[in-house]
């Protein structure tokens, strides 16, 4: 990477990157994806959220379920790790807690192929500074 | 300048900015208590870490005491610092210490010069009323100073000394909380150690933590022993101190009285090391004209600058830290190990007196002449030439404990012939003192022609490096002086690295030099009593009839009738010693 | 669940991939930067960090942009910006989550800090028991230097500044700004008299800015959303968010980040879940080691710096801890003396040797060996701590005791004058006992006492001998019939 020179091109570079993040979850962009984040801080790893991040890496593959798995930081429901964040394009991003394999194997089967409520989910409790 | 206005105890005053609160205090006449806080302060020595917490006082407007040691100053500062929650405060602090301290006061060798005790009595302490847990640490004895660090309260003096004065780095604080204490790295023994038994650890320690090995219950059992003769030296800095531990002025000389204890204690022989010191000026001043005129001819191999090797503190030192440089300084040993072999080999001869049942004992102001009278090359066949070396302290124990009052005693001279000595031999006590007398008879011996001003005062003081240049008859002579081991590395580092080129250099461990030695009177931070000893030695120099080295009739004597001449042949195997590289040998593992 | 919680700190964490600087950009990264280097003298960026309100996150609470302020007036040749991340709270853990989540805004703000100050070196001072931080940071580190948000001529202005890491051992005491400088130049991590106080002479005695992660963590937001927005959060005096590490007897433990000024109660109640299998709230400790304890009667109050401090406790670096009636408080407060004497680095007397004596007088009195006088003692000998010790540690260290013994004064005198420990936490108290109408002499209890303390026939109701017992609680486990409790 080159280095960012001015004030002016790391703006255009932090908006390219913004519009390109936000087309991922656009269900109506060509580059739209399902994307599971998988929180990897170390109380995550701790709790066996790199099973979980192999996993759903191996099985979406295998199933031939096209999706992008990251891993993120702390999402700080330290009582239900592991925890996973799915976003299937066009719907608001779902957090599931006690995700083991057998969980992220439901995950896949009833949310994200059929798109079936399942158990386990976290409400979303709080406000980030966009909103307010 | 910049002047502060405060008010401490009701008093408004006025003192410069940047001043301590303990300072700002005493200028009114309030004496804040310490434990801690310590300073020499015309040697810039300074210790106030603010760990102790004897010194809080109470600041109007701020939420916790503050120490007076270490807090500044500060325009309309409303001080009190003896509120009842100060005085709580500092004796529930006291009491801590105390309740960590084991109350071993009977016995303990810092007995009635402690200045953990003196602050109970000045508190008024009357009980404890913490019990817990106390601190219990392995007690390390080293050839001259022991470790008792369950008596530790962390004041961090011998910390300072050792690091930033002497920067030998053997002591430091190790652990934490309750366990923390002051020790060799990896809390090996002090033997371990670089450790250089400077003593001057043991000089500033408030407490009986750090204290010096005894060796007079052997002197007693010499003494007593029929078959032995027992001769002793004294170190020209003990006349100039010892009088301090019977209630006299500090620099009071106690030339005379020295002599009459020490007689009375029944030594067979009361000599002088003075006596000794002649002969290293004549040995030493007689390697420094080898080398100068080598030297001045072109001889690449003399080496210049000659370095002193009296004190046995400084070459430990550079034995383990500066060993390339060994072959620097003068091959002559110290005055002690000077009089051992001449009191064996030659006074015992001449007696009929066979080496083993010669006692050799030395009075010294120093703590690392008793490491240094164990050496292994000072010793023939396991008989050390000097069999014991005693303390400033120690000897003036050894006088109370014979119920000698000393104060009435007369004035008696030394024995001969090994108790004949020049003012020259005195000043070796204080800095500057080794370094003058080797220029007395180098001087005469260098140019053939006679000194009339014998007093170099531009090699004398208390600055801590100091440069002179000595005319010998149109030849300047560059000469450096370094008290303190941090002094004298800055010199040594100054030399290595081209900034400074010197003939002669002279160097003493300890700050002042012996006067200020580890075996002395503690001195508990007072400057003025070191700069007294000085004063003292340079009087007694002053009032003598000789006052050069190679004048002292004796002294010519030996050489006519034992020895030969300076770096003869005798000379060279009785009064000459070599230097090691020890700078791998601490650490090793036991 | 009512949406208590607004994430400022955390703002990133769980949503980011923190190793992809590309991830952070696209939410603003380094705009912050940008516009500081670009539009901003120092004096009105540390402006707006003043107006903005923040306090330092670290415990002390001290204003921010002052700090910066100080630090900049200061004339020197070189002059450091410090990250603290040596997080050593027991409990707490916001520092590594903000640096495994999103380290590249401690980069950023450490950035405009050494901007606004006048310094061109960074250090992150950081516990080398956080490997996962550590690389993640040092990754971040790397991203951004290739980016030129680090080096020589950031975005083309002449403003350099570079960041190095320092490894620390551990220590509890070197979170204290003057001990962690001590621990960065290889010296014994240990604190020293303020003042002088780092911003005029720190590192290697050059003037240094010590903040913490959090706080860190909050600048880029307060440069691009303004100080007003900012400063609309919050209480008077505290403004903006702070993260907690909720623990203990409740339901949902994990990190928060709420608006300064958000009750006890909300935190426990709603954000937390409640209390665990329902049971009565007793207790919360904030602040850690250095704070107190505080009960119902502080449930309702707005938590922010001067808040805490009022109720005897502190902000501290945000551990918050629940408790329940199964708590000992006497217990609670020997558990943290013991941490403060384990941590206490020996430097001064009233430390060193204070808080040892404080645990051991706790010990007594849990044993049930105490006495009115000791109670005496523990509170003389606290406050004198207090008013003595040289660093914030020692100041602090009694917080525990003297806040239990101002709440729940009744649970010491219990220990002290009835021997008793109302929640069976102190088992030198205790004495097991079978409650003969109920024991139907099945011998199980007996079969499973490891000390044979438990006699008895078959069939008759059996005897603990009280001598014997450890109190290991093995006869009451294994009973079917609850036949033996305690007292």
């Amino acid at each position: 990477m080159a280095k960012v020179k001015s004030f002016d091109e790391l703006k255009k570079i932090g908006q390219d990157l913004k519009t390109k993040m936000s087309a991922l979850s656009n269900k109506n962009h060509p580059d739209s994806i399902i994307q599971i984040k998988v929180a990897m801080a170390t109380c995550g790893v701790a709790s066996g959220a790199r099973a979980v991040l192999e996993y759903m890496r191996d099985e979406l593959e295998k199933r031939s379920i096209p999706a992008l798995v990251t891993q993120t930081g702390c999402m700080c429901y330290c009582y239900a790790e592991p925890t996973i964040e799915v976003t299937i394009p066009g719907k608001e991003p779902i957090t599931f807690g006690y995700v083991t394999t057998k969980k992220a194997d439901e995950i896949i089967e009833r949310y994200i192929r059929k798109g079936e409520l399942i158990e386990g989910v976290i409400p979303s409790n709080y406000q980030t500074i966009e909103s307010i | 300048m910049e002047l502060i206005k405060l008010t401490i105890d009701g008093e408004l005053l006025e003192v410069e900015k940047d001043t301590s609160i303990l300072k700002a205090a005493k200028t009114v006449g309030i004496e804040i208590p310490t434990l801690c806080f310590f300073e020499l302060k015309d040697m810039g020595i300074e210790n106030k870490p603010g760990g102790c917490r004897i010194c809080v006082v109470e600041i109007k407007g701020r939420r916790n005491l503050a120490p007076a040691c270490t807090t500044r100053v500060e325009n309309g500062m409303i001080i009190s610092t003896h509120s009842i929650r100060v005085l709580n405060a500092r004796r529930t602090v006291l009491e801590l210490i105390l309740s960590d301290h084991p109350a071993e006061c009977l016995t303990c060798a810092k007995s009635g010069s402690c200045e953990l005790q003196s602050m109970a009595q000045q508190l008024g302490v009357r009980e404890i009323p913490f019990q817990g847990e106390q601190s219990a640490y392995r007690k390390d004895t080293s050839p001259a100073i022991i470790r008792d660090i369950d008596k530790c309260i962390m004041c961090r003096r011998c910390e300072l000394m050792c690091n930033e004065v002497q920067t030998v780095g053997a002591l430091s604080a190790v652990n934490r909380g309750f366990m923390a204490v002051v020790a060799p790295a990896f809390e090996m023994n002090l033997e371990k150690s670089p450790c250089t038994y400077c003593g001057q650890c043991v000089s500033v320690c408030p407490t009986g933590a750090l204290t010096e090995v005894d060796h007079s219950r052997n002197v007693i059992n010499a003494l007593a022993d029929p078959a032995k003769t027992v001769v002793v030296q004294t170190a020209p800095a003990v006349r100039a101190a010892l009088g301090e531990e019977f209630g006299l002025m500090p620099g009071t000389l106690v030339t005379g009285k020295m002599a009459a204890a020490l007689r009375r204690l029944g030594f067979d022989y009361v000599f002088d090391t003075d006596f000794a010191a002649d002969l290293t000026i004549m040995e030493e001043g007689s390697e420094l004209l080898d080398r100068l005129t080598r030297y001045l001819k072109g001889d690449k191999n003399a080496n210049l600058p000659i370095l002193t090797s009296c004190c046995p503190g400084w070459v430990n030192f550079f034995e383990h830290n500066f060993p390339e440089l060994r072959d620097i300084p003068s091959t002559a040993k110290s005055p002690q190990q000077m009089f051992g072999p001449i009191a064996k080999e030659y006074f015992g001869k001449k007696l009929g007196i066979d080496r083993k049942d010669l006692i050799v004992v030395s009075i010294m102001p120093c703590l690392a002449k008793k490491y240094e009278c164990q050496r292994e090359e000072f010793k023939v066949n396991g008989d050390p030439d000097v069999n014991f070396s005693l303390s400033t302290r120690e000897l003036a124990q050894l006088i109370k404990q014979a119920n000698i009052d000393f104060n009435s005693l007369p004035d008696e001279g030394f024995d001969n012939p090994l108790g004949e000595s020049t003012g020259a031999s005195v000043i070796f006590g204080t800095t500057g003192g080794v370094i003058e007398a080797a220029c007395r008879t180098a001087y005469e011996l260098f140019t053939g022609k006679k000194l009339e001003k014998v007093d170099f005062k531009e090699l004398r003081g208390f600055e801590n490096i100091r440069h002179a240049t000595i005319d010998f008859d149109g030849l300047p002579i560059n000469i450096g002086i370094a008290h303190g081991l941090g002094n004298a590395r800055k010199l040594l580092e100054d030399i290595q690295a081209g900034r400074n080129q010197f003939h002669a250099i002279e160097i003493m461990a300890c700050p002042g030099g012996c006067i200020g030695g580890g075996g002395q009177p503690f001195h508990h931070g007072n400057s003025e009593i070191l700069k007294q000893r000085a004063a003292a030695l340079y009087k007694e120099d002053d009032g003598k009839t000789i006052r050069k080295s190679h004048e002292n009739p004796f002294i010519i004597e030996l050489y006519k009738e034992f020895l030969g001449k300076p770096l003869g042949e005798k000379s060279h195997h009785l009064l000459h010693t070599k230097y090691f590289d020890r700078s791998s040998s601490v650490f090793v593992e036991e | 669940m009512s949406q208590k919680q607004l994430r400022i700190a955390l703002r990133n964490c769980g949503v980011i991939n923190p190793e992809k600087i590309e991830d952070y950009l696209a939410r603003d990264g380094y705009q912050a930067l940008g516009t500081v280097l670009t539009t901003l003298s120092p004096e009105a960026a540390i402006e707006i960090i003043k107006k903005s309100g923040l306090r330092g996150r670290g415990g002390g609470g001290f204003s921010t942009g002052l700090k910066w302020e100080i630090t900049r007036k200061v004339k020197a040749d070189q002059k450091y910006v410090v990250c603290n991340a040596d997080e050593g709270d027991p409990g707490a853990f916001m520092d590594r989550s903000v640096l495994e989540g999103d380290p590249h805004s401690v980069i950023e703000a450490m950035a405009i800090n050494a901007y606004c100050t006048g310094a061109n070196k960074g250090l992150v001072y950081i516990r080398a028991e956080y490997p996962m931080a550590i690389d993640r940071l040092l990754t971040a580190l790397k991203h951004a230097k290739e980016y030129g948000f680090l080096g020589e001529n950031i975005l083309g202005t002449d403003f350099d500044f570079d960041i190095e890491i320092r490894y620390g051992a551990g220590a509890f005491v070197c979170g204290e700004e003057t001990a962690l400088i001590h621990s960065m130049e290889g010296l014994r991590g240990e604190p020293t008299v303020k003042p002088p106080f780092p911003s005029e002479s720190g590192y290697q005695g050059k003037p240094t800015n010590v903040n913490n992660v959090e706080t860190y963590a909050n600048i880029p937001v307060i440069i691009n959303k303004g100080w007003e927005w900012f400063s609309r959060i919050g209480t008077e005096k505290s403004k903006g968010t702070k993260v907690f590490a909720l623990a203990g007897k409740i339901n949902n433990v994990g990190l928060i980040e709420v608006p300064m000024g958000t009750t006890l109660r909300e935190v426990i109640y709603d954000i937390g879940g409640g209390m665990q299998d329902g049971a009565e709230f007793k207790a919360v400790q904030t602040g850690g080691p250095s704070g107190g304890c505080l009960t119902t009667k502080h449930l309702d109050t707005p938590i922010d710096y001067d808040n805490l401090l009022e109720a005897g406790s502190m902000m501290g670096s945000g551990g918050m801890i629940v408790m329940d009636s199964n708590n000992c408080m006497v217990s609670i407060a020997k558990f943290y003396l013991e941490f403060t004497v384990e941590e206490s680095c020996g430097k001064c007397s009233p430390c060193r040797i204070g808080n040892k004596r404080l645990y051991e007088l706790l010990e007594k009195i849990t044993q049930g060996n105490g006495t009115m006088e000791d109670l005496d003692k523990l509170r003389n000998l606290s406050s004198v701590i207090k008013d003595t010790s040289l660093c914030g540690l020692g100041q602090t260290s009694p917080n525990p005791v003297l806040s239990t013994m101002e709440n729940f004064y009744e649970e010491y005198l219990e220990h002290v004058t009835f021997k008793k420990c109302r929640s069976s936490i102190c088992k030198s108290l205790m004495t097991y006992i079978v409650d003969e109408e109920k024991c139907i002499g099945c011998t199980l209890c007996a079969r499973n006492c490891p000390v044979n303390a438990i006699t008895g026939e078959r069939k008759q109701a059996h005897y603990i001998d009280p001598e014997k017992c450890i109190k290991c609680g093995a006869c009451m486990e294994k009973c079917k019939f609850s036949a033996i409790f305690t007292n």
